[in-house]
């Protein structure tokens, strides 16, 4: 399709982002930087309540930027003087907790943006979601509501909503966060298997460093709060992925890599959650 | 259910009796049923039977039972008389104005005042301040506004709904988790598509149990309102039996009001549950485990 096509490059750059700054002048960004070539998955790797999210929202547009800049495909997004981006479905999001409408079936949660978006109509959308949803797997529990599925689900039909806008840049926020790992391997192959057949930049969110291995081409690793880009891994181990590649050795190298690099930012997340709390 | 054909109207009977044996199974019901008897029991052995200080005034169930299923009954008011359905009949559609002017000014109102910060700091405060004054203590403005008799109980009646249901609106807007707004807004909404598919469905479970409160605390005005004013109306038939010490005839309509209101209660949740198809099914998930 022409997604691939599209684009959906992603620049970062310099973005710092502090929480209240007449107050308590919480600095969640510093100075972070990361280049996002269209139709990679790039994983964000960092230790819990360092600005993962922080940045995703400053991508989103759901919150304003203190200083720096981002740009989609060279278009800018926001920077100092426009601190917020608009909202839009070039930029998809999956949320940490997810937020699939529970009102809504699968399938009216997935025909929603074309509808609202006015690209297809309501019986061309909902005809397009059914499709969609059926090579997710989901196609017996299309007129389920959310909250009648079980998370696994809820997450993929979640992923689908997002594709189906054709975006340029899927966001995803820890979206496999609460799972247990079997659960966790079989959204790891879905998710592959999506972006196989119709390939999207990914920015993939995750405090799980097997997971960010898994799945990206590159890693990279955020230091403690404040966030700046501390290291970047590149994973070159081919693609199509399944679950062998866990137990290979070149896996278990860079498991030992990125945990090494990790490991220090944690402890000092850890430290500084001491300090506060003394 | 392998073939058609076998469905026959004798396996539908046969659901259906299943389904009712079911209900009967169900061990609250029994339970309730018993609780039931126990309270009649007591209530007839303190009045009837012992006839125990300050309920030896009291008409006992045997008298009311009596009075109440009586073609020819002794106070003028049985399930055989016109003048019974005309009470109830009187109270019952002011109820139902009532209600329906409540909920449709206050669902907007509150839905409203949930969408826009603005509108809120306008009308919260005024709404606060007036909320607390008792029904009752609007009676005489009531009368003086408005005139007849029907309209001022329909507006006391009102009243206090009203205010239920705006504020529990008003809470079930903020209570909508703001990732579905984001969401929504990454999905391309504008902002009418924000207030139906978001807003609107978000707010209904706060909506409907505002709804519940609201009928409860709308009956309980009508019959202050109906004892003041009015000549017809189940508030007016207590005061009035009062009056001319019929007792058996306050008893009768006490619990003809508990048996509307638990009707009427029940009426909004079904329409709930038949509105929020959603919950009922990812609840039943939740039970199942
Ligand atoms: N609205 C806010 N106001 C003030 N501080 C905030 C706000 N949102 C987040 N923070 C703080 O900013 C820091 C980064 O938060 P963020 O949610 O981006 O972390 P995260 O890396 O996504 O964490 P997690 O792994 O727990 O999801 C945290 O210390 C958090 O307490
Ligand atoms: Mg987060």
């Amino acid at each position: 399709m022409n997604s691939a096509q599209a684009g959906g490059s992603l620049s970062i750059r310099n973005v710092s982002k502090i929480y209240d700054p007449e107050g308590a002048n919480i600095k969640a960004l510093h100075d972070c930087s990361i280049d996002i070539a269209a139709g990679e998955i790039c994983m964000i790797l960092g230790p819990s309540g360092c600005g993962k999210t922080t940045l995703l929202n400053a991508v989103a547009g759901f919150h304003g930027i203190s200083s720096g800049e981002i740009r989609l495909d060279g278009t800018l997004l926001c920077n100092t003087a426009k601190p917020q981006a608009q909202q839009g479905p070039d930029r998809m999001v999956v949320f940490q907790n997810g937020a699939l409408f529970p009102w809504k079936t699968l399938l009216n949660n997935v025909a929603y943006g074309p509808i609202v978006q006015q690209r297809l109509s309501p019986k061309e959308a909902r005809a397009k979601a059914l499709d969609m949803l059926g090579e997710a797997g989901l196609a017996d529990v299309a007129h389920k509501y959310p909250g009648e599925v079980s998370s696994g689900m809820a997450r993929r039909a979640e992923i689908v909503r997002a594709l189906i806008n054709d975006p340029k840049i899927l966001l995803l926020d820890e979206p496999y966060r609460a799972m247990d790992a079997l659960t966790k391997a079989i959204m790891h192959e879905n998710l592959l298997r999506i972006y196989d057949l119709k390939p999207v930049t990914i920015f993939f969110i995750t405090h799980d460093l097997e997971e960010a291995i898994f799945l990206g081409q590159r890693v990279v690793i955020m230091t403690t709060r404040p966030a700046t880009t501390k290291e970047i891994i590149e994973i070159d181990l081919p693609y199509p992925r399944d679950h062998r590649v866990l137990s290979s050795e070149a896996f278990r190298l860079l498991v030992t890599q990125v945990k090494a690099s990790v490991h220090a930012e944690a402890k000092k997340a850890f430290a500084a959650g001491e300090k506060e709390r003394a | 259910m392998s073939e058609p054909a076998t469905i026959s109207s004798f396996s539908l009977v046969r659901l259906l009796w299943f389904r009712t044996l079911l209900i009967f199974k169900n061990p609250s019901l029994h339970l309730g049923i018993l609780g039931i008897f126990g309270f009649l029991l007591f209530y007839y052995l303190s009045t009837e039977a012992w006839e125990l200080p300050r309920f030896e005034k009291l008409p006992g169930p045997v008298a009311v039972l009596k009075e109440w299923f009586s073609p020819d009954p002794m106070w003028g008011i049985s399930l055989y008389t016109p003048d019974y359905y005309l009470h109830v009949w009187a109270s019952v559609r002011r109820v139902g104005i009532a209600l329906l002017i409540a909920t449709g000014l206050g669902v907007p109102l509150g839905l409203l005042m949930g969408w826009s910060k603005v509108f809120k700091d306008y009308t919260f405060p005024i709404l606060e301040i007036l909320r607390p004054i008792p029904v009752l203590a609007w009676v005489p403005i009531a009368i003086l506004m408005f005139s007849g008799t029907e309209t001022p109980v329909i507006f006391l009646a009102t009243l206090a709904s009203f205010y239920v249901t705006v504020l529990n609106t008003l809470l079930g807007v903020e209570s909508i988790n703001p990732a579905y707004l984001r969401a929504a807004a990454c999905l391309g909404s504008k902002r009418r598509h924000l207030f139906w598919h978001v807003i609107l469905p978000g707010a209904l479970p706060f909506i409907f149990t505002g709804l519940q409160i609201s009928v409860g605390v709308s009956w309980f005005s009508l019959v202050a309102a109906e004892m003041v004013s009015g000549q017809y109306g189940l508030g007016y038939l207590v005061l009035n039996s009062y009056t001319s010490v019929t007792y058996e005839t306050i008893v009768i309509v006490m619990v003809t009001l508990g048996i509307i209101g638990y009707a009427n209660s029940a009426l909004v949740r079904l329409l709930g549950r038949q509105l929020m198809q959603w919950r009922v099914r990812a609840l039943a998930r939740e039970k199942r485990g």
